[in-house]
């Protein structure tokens, strides 16, 4: 007698069980999953099937900590994130993963710990502050800085402003466009680097937004002086089979779902700077 | 009780420059605060001081004619506030706006370029501090321009 193993290409379904609209155009949902033990890194993705329109990678963002529990944030901008974004609670969903490398946290351990998101990419990054302020006394200093077009557009505003209330975390956060009414930063999300309270050089930082937005910001912590070694980017290429298999995502040497989407910045930086890619 | 170019020379566009120099400054230098909604410059006006702010923000605005003022730019502790004393004509190109309670040292212009032109080697240190914070600004803006939230695809892995 042997297991028969699980189908990796065969969704299993789960059952949507809370839906938050964050934007006109962006919605988080909140998925019971068919097992129980569903667990997954900060950094990883599933593929999630809405069934009859198609499957789409999509950024875990919610709890690491909460078992048998997938939260999803979905922009609606194709056919399928739309049928994704419209789901109602109780629902079905297919549901492939986790999948993809994670954002190395232990590595952070004992360092000070540096995000900085911009725009929806503050939902692969989410999890990451789950986890460190669950367990905030394996850190040094915590700093999240956040960029959003305008203030309408900024993600998980009540987490922030929780986030931002506790005496052992940085937060600031700041909008591209704003009126007067703004009372908060206004300016690129790299114009706040400096304001960063870390120790540099002790410093591991996580990055995950738009390509060029990444690459300004990894070129101000550079200066800043955060080791490159110690820069992890995430990034998105067109992901298909989630398994390394059919090659739509591969980007230079690696396959993005199976080698990333987390990557050590130094190990991609030649990567993001073809064109081509 | 620490002297003024002990505590200018704690400005981080001061760290690292000459003494000598720093006091060349001080010579040029006023405490100013600011309330909430007081504007430290307005656009046209005449250029004749620049800041370095200690404590709170600045919004750099401009007024757009019947949609208000829009926010350019918010700078906050230890940014500098205005290189238009430094490039004729001399005069503010934006407004800008105290966010916040705002306090700041304040440079008579006049001073600090009269100082400039008789002593080169303070005028190259002073442009050495103001070209990068220039540059800086000059990235922050063309990132701005791109937009690069609009419409992007970002947490969706796919455009699917």
């Amino acid at each position: 007698m042997y297991a028969v193993p699980p189908d990796p290409y065969l969704p299993e379904p789960a059952v949507v069980v809370r839906r938050r609209r964050e934007m006109p155009d962006v919605w988080t949902l909140e998925l019971r999953t068919a097992s129980e033990d569903f667990s997954f890194q900060p950094g990883q993705f599933n593929m999630l099937y809405a069934f009859g329109v198609g499957e789409v990678p999509i950024s875990l963002s919610g709890s690491p900590d909460r078992r048998g529990v997938a939260v999803h944030t979905v922009r609606a901008v194709g056919a399928v994130t739309t049928a994704l974004a419209q789901l109602r609670p109780g629902t079905v969903v297919g549901v492939r993963g986790p999948f993809g490398t994670s954002w190395p946290l232990a590595e952070a351990e004992g360092r000070d710990l540096l995000v900085v998101a911009g725009g929806i990419g503050l939902a692969p990054l989410r999890p990451v502050l789950y986890h460190a302020l669950t367990r905030r006394e394996r850190y040094g200093r915590v700093a999240v800085l956040y960029g959003a077009r305008t203030p309408q557009d900024l993600l998980y505003r009540a987490e922030l402003g929780r986030w931002r209330s506790r005496l052992d975390v940085q937060v600031e956060v700041t909008v591209d466009r704003a009126d007067h009414e703004w009372r908060g930063n206004v300016g690129v999300v790299t114009t706040l680097l400096p304001r960063a309270s870390v120790d540099p050089g002790e410093t591991v930082a996580f990055v995950c937004g738009p390509e060029v937005m990444m690459r300004y910001a990894v070129a101000g912590l550079e200066r800043l002086g955060v080791p490159r070694e110690s820069i992890y980017v995430s990034v998105e290429r067109n992901m298909k089979c989630a398994l390394g298999l059919c090659g739509h995502c591969q980007w230079g040497p690696y396959f993005v779902c199976r080698q990333g989407p987390v990557f050590r910045y130094g190990d991609v930086e030649g990567l993001l700077r073809v064109r081509e890619l | 009780m620490k002297s003024l170019e002990e505590l200018l020379a704690e400005h981080p566009f001061f760290r690292g420059m000459k003494e000598e120099h720093i006091r060349l400054f001080a010579g040029c230098a006023s405490n100013v605060c600011f309330d909430a909604g007081a504007f430290l410059v307005r656009e046209g006006e005449p250029a004749d001081r620049f800041f370095l702010l200690r404590h709170g923000r600045v919004a750099l605005e401009v007024q757009i004619p019947g949609r208000g003022s829009a926010v350019i730019q918010t700078l906050g502790e230890g940014d500098v506030v205005g290189w238009s004393w430094v490039v004729p004509p001399y005069r503010w190109t934006f407004d800008g706006r105290a966010v916040e309670l705002v306090r700041a040292w304040s440079f008579d212009a006049v001073c600090i370029r009269t100082k400039a032109e008789q002593d080169p080697s303070l005028g190259y240190e002073l442009l050495k501090r103001l070209l990068p914070v220039v540059v800086e600004r000059l990235q922050a803006t063309r990132l701005q321009l791109l937009d690069v939230y609009g419409e992007g695809k970002l947490g969706v892995r796919s455009p699917a």
